[in-house]
């Protein structure tokens, strides 16, 4: 479903974040990117989001080829794809409830459906006691599990997850993962970049290292692999 | 589009633009400034243009043609006349004819010269294009047989000369403000959409197309110049009323009259109204394309 073959990035300043990257993912996979840090891993998660064009190469996404995708044709793209990060990215003036239901309305969903997909996710990461709050009302675990909610609302076949537990303490960081295992098991795929050594080596899934822009390593149940 | 995302970027629009009212206090300022010149300069410029064509349609040239010329010689001037290019139509009259006009313009006391008539045949001719009149009469003075060709000479070129220039410097006037007033506009655009900047990041990542994040933009700058447009379309529209009132009735039986004020000032309201509606749309526009990178 998400395809790579020779992609090459350099960023305008000359840097070369991808350096020849060629990789295949399945739908229903889980996956963790991992890597020393400038390794190339945000730049491979960009690019499949078309957040980064690359330079060379191809990348296709659900049949997408993101290479010749014009401009006008990403956010459909996008509709396809959910994607997390480390700052949760919300909106502080609109309630639990209206931050997710945001990802819906700007794609001019049915207002009906919109209620009722609201209220299905935000019961599956177990916040629908909280809709009216505001998100600065909330822990930094259940702003990310909204910011998990809005990815899922609009039934993604992947999940992009750029170091989702970063900003979070170890115990809250399970919970976050618990919530991934659980969309992962219905079928949607998961893709997490990753510093996080502890969750790499319990949670055992495919792994792919990445060191200067290059793949160094692709492991079904491999372990983190670096100290840190 | 459906109704509901409309009414949503109604209602986004809107929002904003209470929100850095001082900013749009400042383009909507603008805007009515340069719509109330607007306005002025089109009300006097038509005017003035309807006075020099009423003018202008009043212009014959007058051949006064010499007194040896016989019948046949006569006829040949008409001929040549009728044959020239730029000539819409001319009349002869004779001298007998000539002095029965000015009696009936300055009286009985004339009519002691019908013994000796002073006066020569005369033909008027009009030109087709009003502003060629010089023209056509230098070169019906080259025919035989004119004695004087006579016209406005000078007064009717001074007209237009005056009407050309006039126009120009307020048409300079005028888009030099509305480029101020487009700038104003795209500057408080550009705080709104640097104000939203999170939201606009979030609205691409969940995949909202470019114009569903760009159309609340290029509305708050519509508002923006509707706004402006208000208290032009009041002043000029009861100015003229008013003017039209006073002055009209003294023209009456002049030459020249002033513009009716139907359907005239709807038409510069009308013209105001899309101003400013350019002004603000295309003003928003040249924000979105810079700052908005979508
Ligand atoms: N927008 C950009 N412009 C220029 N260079 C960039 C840009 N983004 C990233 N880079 C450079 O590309 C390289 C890879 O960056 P990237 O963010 O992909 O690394 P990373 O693996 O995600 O690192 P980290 O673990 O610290 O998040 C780095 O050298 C970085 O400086
Ligand atoms: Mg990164």
């Amino acid at each position: 479903m998400i395809e790579m073959k020779n992609v090459y990035k350099k960023y305008p300043n000359g840097i070369v974040a991808a350096n020849g990257l060629s990789i295949k993912f399945n739908q229903g996979e889980f996956a963790y990117i991992v890597g020393p840090s400038g390794a190339g891993k945000s730049t491979f998660i960009k690019m499949m989001y078309r957040e980064e064009r690359a330079t060379s190469g191809d990348i296709v996404v659900n049949g997408m080829n993101l290479t010749t995708l014009k401009n006008k044709e990403v956010p459909y793209l996008r509709r396809q794809i959910g994607v997390v990060f480390q700052d949760f990215k919300l909106l502080p003036t609109l309630t639990v409830y209206e931050n997710v239901a945001f990802a819906l309305e700007v794609i001019e969903e049915q207002p009906d459906k919109i209620r009722k997909r609201v209220m299905e996710v935000l019961d599956l990461v177990g916040l629908k006691h909280k809709a009216r709050m505001l998100p600065n009302e909330l822990s930094g675990g259940e702003q990310q599990r909204i910011s998990i909610a809005r990815s899922i609302v609009n039934v993604p076949k992947v999940v992009i997850a750029d170091e989702p537990t970063g900003n979070l303490d170890p115990e809250t960081s399970w919970d976050i993962m618990n919530l991934f295992e659980e969309i992962n098991a219905r079928g949607t795929t998961i893709i997490m970049a990753t510093h996080n050594k502890e969750i790499v080596n319990t949670i055992r899934r495919r792994v792919i290292a990445i060191e200067g822009g290059l793949i160094v390593r692709d492991e079904h149940g491999g372990n983190y692999g670096y100290e840190i | 589009m459906k109704s509901r995302t409309i009414k949503r970027h109604f209602r986004e629009s809107l929002k904003t633009l209470g929100r850095n009212s001082w900013m749009s206090f400042a383009s909507v300022s603008a805007v009515t400034v340069t719509l109330l010149l607007v306005g002025v300069f089109v009300m006097i410029m038509m005017n003035l243009n309807k006075i020099a064509t009423d003018l202008e349609n009043d212009v014959e040239i007058k051949v006064l043609i010499e007194l040896e010329a016989d019948q046949k010689a006569e006829e040949t001037l008409q001929k040549q006349i009728k044959d020239l290019s730029g000539v819409d139509s001319f009349t002869y009259s004779s001298k007998e004819e000539e002095l029965n006009h000015l009696v009936k313009d300055f009286g009985e006391d004339l009519s002691l010269f019908k013994q000796s008539n002073p006066l020569r045949n005369v033909i008027y001719v009009k030109a087709s294009d009003p502003q060629k009149t010089a023209e056509v009469a230098e070169k019906i003075e080259k025919f035989d047989n004119t004695h004087e060709v006579l016209y406005g000479k000078g007064k009717i070129e001074k007209l237009f000369n005056f009407l050309n220039i006039s126009r120009n410097v307020g048409i300079g006037l005028i888009v030099a403000l509305l480029f101020t007033a487009m700038f104003l506009i795209s500057n408080t655009i550009r705080i709104t959409i640097v104000a939203r900047k999170h939201e606009i990041e979030i609205m691409k990542l969940v995949g909202a197309t470019n114009w569903f994040v760009r159309i609340p933009f290029i509305l708050e700058g519509m508002w923006l110049g509707l706004l402006g447009s208000i208290i032009p379309i009041t002043v000029v529209t009861i100015a003229y009323v008013k003017l039209h009132s006073v002055l009209q009735p003294k023209l009456q039986g002049e030459m020249f009259q002033l513009l009716d004020v139907t359907p005239f000032i709807i038409e510069v309201d009308l013209l105001i109204l899309l101003m400013g509606v350019f002004i603000g749309v295309w003003g928003s526009f040249m924000s979105v394309r810079k700052f908005l990178k979508v």
